[in-house]
C-alpha cells in the first residue's frame, strides 16, 4: 500500500473519530457515533496491517486476539457501579503502551541508525506522559476498588519532593536526549512511574470525578505525543481529541466544585487541614427525622416529586430499587424528575448510567441548570445519598469550606426528605445546613432499604 | 515547512476541534464519552503493530510491541463494547 493511500485511509479514520464523539451530543445518536468510530479503528487497524513497514503478522494477530478477548469479557462482565474502576484500568493501560512503543520505537530506530535528538527528545516526552499515565491511573483504580486508602495521603514537604524528582527526571530526558541511551530512558521513565504515584496518592476519593477525567486527558497526551515520534498524524489528531475531551471534563468537574484544577492536584478536602467541620450553630437548633411511612405518605399526596441521587445511591446498588419506587409513583399520578449534581458519583455522567442500567428514560433526568428553578415549585424533594451538592451554605455561608460551589436548590422544595446512613457529615467535612430547615426531615437507613420500604408502603396504602 | 511543523500545526488544530466538538457532548453521556475516549486512545495500537511488525525486529523488541498490541487491544475492545452496553441503556419514555 502507497504512502498516499495509508495516509488518506488515517485521514478518513480520525473524521470517523471526529464523528463518531460528535455522535454523543445526544443519546439518539450516540449509537450510531460509536459505530462509527469502530469503523475508523478497524480501517486504521487493517491499513496499518498492510503498509510496506509492517512485515511480521504472527504476534500482531495473537495480541489483538488475546487482548480483544480480555477486553470483550471485561466489557460484558463490569457493573455498572463499577465504570470508574474500568475507565481508570483503560487510561493506565495506554500510558503503559506508550511507554512500550516509545521503548520498541527506540530500539527499531537505533538498529536502523535513524536515531536523531528530535525523535529522541518525541520518545522521551512520549515515554514520560505514558508513565505518569500508567501509574497515575493504577493507583487511581486502587483507590475506586477500595485497594488503596481513598483518604488523602500526604507528608510535609511532598510537592517539593515532586518537584524535586520531575526537574530530575527532566535531567535525565537531557541527557537521554544527547545520547546517554537506554540507561538515561530507563532512569526517566523510572521517575515518571513514581510520579504518576505520588502525584495521584494525595488526592482523596471524592475528588476522583477531576482525577479520572484528568488522567482521560494525560492518556491523550501520551498518544499524541506517541504520534509526533512515528510521525503518524492519526494519532496526533486522536491523540489531541482525547487530551481536549478529559481537559474539558476535568474543567467540568472542578467548576462544579468551585475549585481550580491545581487546588485538586496539590490538595484540598478531607486532609484536616483547611477542612475543620464548621458545626457553628448547631446547638439550639434541631434535627427532625422521620420514619418510612412518613416519607411514603408524603410522597403519595405529592404533586411533583423531585429525586437527587449521589454517590450513596451507587454505593447502596439503590438504582433498581429507586426505579420501581419512580413506578409506584407514576402509578399514583405524581411527577417524578431526577435532578443531577455534575460531581454526583465517582465520575462525569456515573448517575446518568446507573439510571439508565434501571430503566429510568433519560427524559425525566435533568442536569443542574435545567432543573433548579423546579425546586420551587416541587412538593417533595428526595436525597438519596448526596450530601454537600445540596447543602445551602454554599450560597449564604461564607465561611463554609464549600462556599461558592453550585448546588441544587434542594432547599426551596416543600418538603425534603434526606435519605442518610448517620449523621456524618459529607466528604467536605461540612454540616449540611439543609438538615436544620423546618421543611427537612432525615430519614435514617440504607438508601436501598429506604427505597424498597418506601414502594412497600405506597402498595400498602 | 518540516515534517515535525506540519504535525504541530495538525495537533493545534485537532486541539480545537476536540474542544469544540466535546463541548456538544451532553453532559448525560459523560461516562460513555470517557469510555469511548478509551477506545479511540487504543489507537496507539497503530504505533504497538509498527514495532512488533518491524522486518528486523529481534525478540526482545517483539516482545515488547506485543505486549503493547495486547494492552492496546484491551482498551479498543473493551472500550468500544462497553460504550455499546451503557448507550443501549439509555432510552426514552415509552
Amino acid at each position: 500500500m502507497g504512502a498516499n493511500t495509508l495516509a488518506v485511509a488515517y485521514l478518513v479514520a480520525a473524521v470517523l473519530f471526529i464523528l463518531g464523539l460528535k455522535g454523543l451530543a445526544s443519546p439518539r445518536t450516540a449509537r450510531a457515533g460509536n459505530l462509527y468510530a469502530m469503523a475508523g479503528m478497524t480501517l486504521a487497524a487493517l491499513v496499518t496491517l498492510a503498509s510496506p513497514q509492517v512485515s511480521d503478522y504472527g504476534w500482531i494477530v495473537a495480541g489483538v486476539a488475546i487482548g480483544g478477548g480480555i477486553g470483550a469479557l471485561l466489557a460484558r462482565r463490569v457493573k455498572m457501579t463499577d465504570m470508574p474502576q474500568l475507565v481508570a484500568i483503560l487510561h493506565s493501560f495506554v500510558g503503559l503502551a506508550a511507554v512500550l512503543v516509545a521503548l520498541g520505537t527506540y530500539f527499531t530506530h537505533r538498529d536502523a541508525g535513524a536515531l536523531n535528538a528530535l525523535l529522541l527528545s518525541e520518545l522521551g516526552i512520549g515515554s514520560f506522559i505514558g508513565a505518569i499515565t500508567f501509574t497515575g491511573s493504577v493507583i487511581a483504580f486502587g483507590k475506586l476498588q477500595g485497594l488503596v486508602g481513598s483518604a488523602p495521603l500526604r507528608f510535609a514537604g511532598q510537592h517539593w519532593v515532586n518537584l524535586a524528582l520531575a526537574l530530575l527526571m527532566v535531567g535525565f530526558a537531557g541527557q537521554f536526549v544527547l545520547g546517554g541511551g537506554l540507561p538515561a530512558f530507563a532512569a526517566m521513565t523510572a521517575l515518571a512511574l513514581l510520579l504518576g504515584v505520588l502525584l495521584i496518592l494525595p488526592i482523596g476519593g471524592a475528588d476522583m470525578p477531576v482525577v479520572v477525567s484528568m488522567l482521560n486527558s494525560y492518556s491523550g497526551w501520551a498518544a499524541a505525543a506517541t504520534g509526533f515520534t512515528l510521525h503518524n498524524e492519526l494519532l496526533i489528531i486522536t491523540g489531541a481529541l482525547v487530551g481536549a475531551s478529559g481537559a474539558i471534563l476535568s474543567y467540568i468537574m472542578c467548576r462544579a466544585m468551585n475549585r481550580s484544577i491545581l487546588s485538586v492536584i496539590f490538595g484540598g478536602f478531607g486532609t484536616g487541614e483547611e477542612a475543620t467541620p464548621v458545626s457553628g450553630g448547631v446547638e439550639g437548633r434541631s434535627v427532625k427525622s422521620a420514619a418510612v411511612e412518613d416519607a411514603a405518605f408524603m410522597l403519595e399526596n405529592a404533586g411533583k416529586v423531585i429525586i437527587v441521587p449521589g454517590y450513596g445511591l451507587a454505593v447502596a446498588q439503590a438504582q433498581h430499587a429507586t426505579a420501581e419506587l419512580v413506578d409506584a409513583l407514576e402509578k399514583k399520578g405524581v411527577e417524578v424528575k431526577f435532578a443531577i449534581h455534575p460531581v454526583a458519583g465517582r465520575m462525569p455522567g456515573h448517575m446518568n448510567v446507573l439510571l439508565a442500567e434501571a430503566d429510568i428514560p433519560y427524559d425525566k433526568v435533568f442536569e443542574m441548570e435545567e432543573i433548579n428553578p423546579d425546586f420551587a415549585t416541587c412538593d417533595v424533594a428526595l436525597v438519596l445519598g448526596a450530601n454537600d451538592v445540596t447543602n445551602p451554605a454554599a450560597k449564604t455561608d461564607r465561611a463554609s469550606p464549600i462556599y461558592g460551589m453550585p448546588i441544587l436548590d434542594v432547599h426551596r422544595a416543600r418538603q425534603i426528605f434526606f435519605v442518610k446512613r448517620s449523621m456524618k457529615p459529607g466528604y467536605a467535612g461540612v454540616d449540611n445546613a439543609l438538615f436544620y430547615q423546618d421543611n427537612c426531615a432525615l430519614v435514617f437507613g440504607d438508601a436501598k432499604k429506604v427505597v424498597e420500604g418506601l414502594t412497600q408502603a405506597l402498595g400498602h396504602s | 515547512m518540516t515534517a515535525i511543523v506540519v504535525s504541530l500545526y495538525i495537533f493545534v488544530l485537532a486541539c480545537f476541534i476536540g474542544y469544540q466538538v466535546i463541548w456538544g457532548v451532553t453532559p448525560a453521556l459523560h461516562t460513555p464519552l470517557m469510555s469511548l475516549t478509551n477506545a479511540i486512545s487504543g489507537i496507539i495500537i497503530v504505533g504497538a503493530m509498527l514495532v512488533t511488525g518491524f522486518h528486523e525486529a529481534d525478540g526482545l523488541t517483539r516482545g515488547i510491541g506485543f505486549v503493547a498490541v495486547v494492552l492496546a487491544s484491551i482498551n479498543i475492545f473493551g472500550g468500544f463494547l462497553v460504550t455499546q452496553r451503557m448507550l443501549a441503556m439509555f432510552k426514552k419514555k415509552t
